[in-house]
């Protein structure tokens, strides 16, 4: 199938240049002797990640959890938002300074705060991964549908159609490309919010299996954690890009006429 | 002779210090395809945005059959210049948008484009996105959208402008035998001054702006009208020095 060929057409350079560090990374370690409490090997990373499985499965639970819950609760917000703002022009020029401001707090000095507040349960998790994640959607929506097509909304005028039936018929639908480009850039804060919010105190997680293992002087379990990680990222970034391809089934036919 | 159906009278209308629309009268009867011809940015597309409400004039009367026209009344069917069709909805389902939005249920308003498919050289391509069409079919869909509102006239904005020529002489033909056999009262707004001889009954022609109507002729040809025909040749030959004409002067008006 020629879809598939392309798949692995644009991911083995990306393959290609990972393997390529990591066997630079393997080559360094082994030549120059340095021991594994200063860098340990991608091997011994593995194979101590292998060892302690158990361990690293049982603590990404809690961060999965506080992850999806997070993102779950700020796309609903943002999603909400967006909609009173889209209608509201007073509305979005009080709270968009607001939000702004909400992004320049520097997460090391709100995420301790949130726990000393709200206790070491889920909800300063829920919260922190709302935070990071909730301005990218937000921002993304509002001008998705700004960018509804003039004539579309011309035409729709002359249908007679109301506001709401002009914004459910054609500045949803519309916002959408811009919505997936937002969603794809907060899914990879999300996981790093949750291990954030963990490592300022928590009883489970990815977050302060790290702060453990670093406490233990144990880098390797340290890089195996930020492993996982990365792969929880990845695999939520993918399926945002499979949520986009379901969603949007006309956007093949785009990129195949603009080639 | 019937009494106009749609009526301007000196519609003024200007944006800020812009002067676009200087007392312009025109009318359209029953069945009649009637074009308002004018060099861009004549303020052509304006004087459609004062007939579906999106902006009201500075002076002036708009009627229909002889009453003052409210804002929403939902009288035309509207084709914007672009084709204007939504890329998330397949074919038959941006057909269906003008009745959906009248309150139609969306099975209804399929069960009236379908038999429409074949007249627009749709049929077959009820399922396909916009995005996997050509230009004329694209514009022939967003028209099927235009006509099965079944308002009582159209309002059409240099619907084939962004087409190729060829592909615009064809849909041009197309355009006037759909027409001689649904009798649409249709208000077409364009710059191509064939298409206008081509397509009309009556043609108005425009000053640059302000625009004023220079002139009203008539196009007393037969139907249909084989493109080059002689008399069609000097009519357009005509309507070329009119607006030339129209735009020398038009500039030195104080």
């Amino acid at each position: 199938m020629p879809k598939q060929s392309s798949f692995f057409a644009r991911v083995w350079p990306a393959a290609l240049a990972i393997g390529f560090l990591l066997a630079a990374w393997q080559l360094y370690v082994d030549l120059s002797g340095l021991s594994p409490t200063l860098l340990p090997s991608p091997a011994r990373i593995a194979q101590q990640a292998w060892i302690h499985r158990q361990a690293l499965l049982d603590n990404s639970v809690p961060t999965i959890r506080a992850t999806l819950l997070g993102f779950s609760c700020s796309l609903t917000a943002a999603f909400l938002l967006s909609i009173v703002m889209d209608f509201s022009r007073p509305l979005r020029r009080a709270l968009f300074p607001v939000f702004i401001i909400s992004q320049t707090l520097p997460l090391v000095a709100i995420a301790p705060l949130v726990v000393l507040w709200f206790g070491f349960g889920l909800m300063p998790k829920i919260m922190l991964v709302a935070l990071v994640t909730f301005f990218p959607m937000l921002v993304a929506l509002v001008q998705g549908y700004q960018a509804t097509e003039q004539e579309i909304a011309l035409l729709l005028h002359a249908m007679g159609a109301s506001r709401w039936r002009a914004f459910r018929l054609a500045r949803l639908p519309s916002a959408l490309p811009l919505f997936f480009a937002g969603l794809r850039i907060s899914i990879t804060y999300a996981v790093v919010g949750a291990i954030f919010a963990e490592y300022s105190g928590a009883a489970r997680g990815l977050g302060i299996y790290i702060l453990n293992a670093k406490n233990n002087f144990r880098p390797d379990l340290v890089l195996a954690a930020v492993a996982v990680s990365a792969t929880l990222t990845l695999i939520l970034f993918g399926m945002t890009a499979l949520i986009q391809r379901l969603a949007m089934p006309w956007i093949r036919f785009e990129q195949a006429a603009a080639r | 002779m019937s009494p106009p159906r749609l009526q301007l009278e000196g519609i003024t209308k200007a944006f800020g210090q812009t002067q676009v629309l200087d007392g312009i009268d025109l009318h359209v009867r029953e069945g009649e395809f009637v074009s308002i011809l004018g060099p861009s940015g004549a303020g052509k597309s304006t004087l459609f945005q004062l007939l579906i409400g999106g902006i009201r004039p500075d002076r002036g009367t708009i009627r229909f059959d002889g009453t003052p026209l409210a804002a929403g009344e939902g009288r035309f069917a509207f084709m914007p210049q672009r084709d204007a069709l939504m890329p998330w909805r397949n074919i038959l389902d941006n057909a269906t948008l003008g009745l959906e939005v009248q309150g139609m249920s969306r099975a209804k308003a399929r069960g009236r484009v379908l038999p429409l498919l074949a007249d627009f050289g749709l049929q077959g391509f009820e399922r396909h996105y916009p995005a996997q069409l050509s230009g004329g079919m694209r514009q022939r869909a967003a028209l099927l959208r235009t006509v099965v509102q079944d308002r009582e006239m159209l309002l059409l904005d240099e619907p084939f402008g962004a087409l190729d020529a060829l592909t615009r002489t064809s849909m041009q033909r197309w355009l006037e035998a759909m027409w001689k056999r649904h009798r649409w009262t249709a208000l077409l707004i364009t710059h191509d001054v064939r298409e206008a001889v081509y397509l009309s009954d009556r043609i108005y022609v425009l000053s640059a702006r302000p625009a004023q109507v220079l002139h009203e002729i008539r196009v007393p040809l037969p139907r249909p009208r084989a493109a080059g025909f002689q008399e069609a040749s000097a009519i357009e030959a005509n309507l070329l020095d009119m607006l030339f004409t129209g735009q020398t002067f038009a500039g030195d008006k104080p």
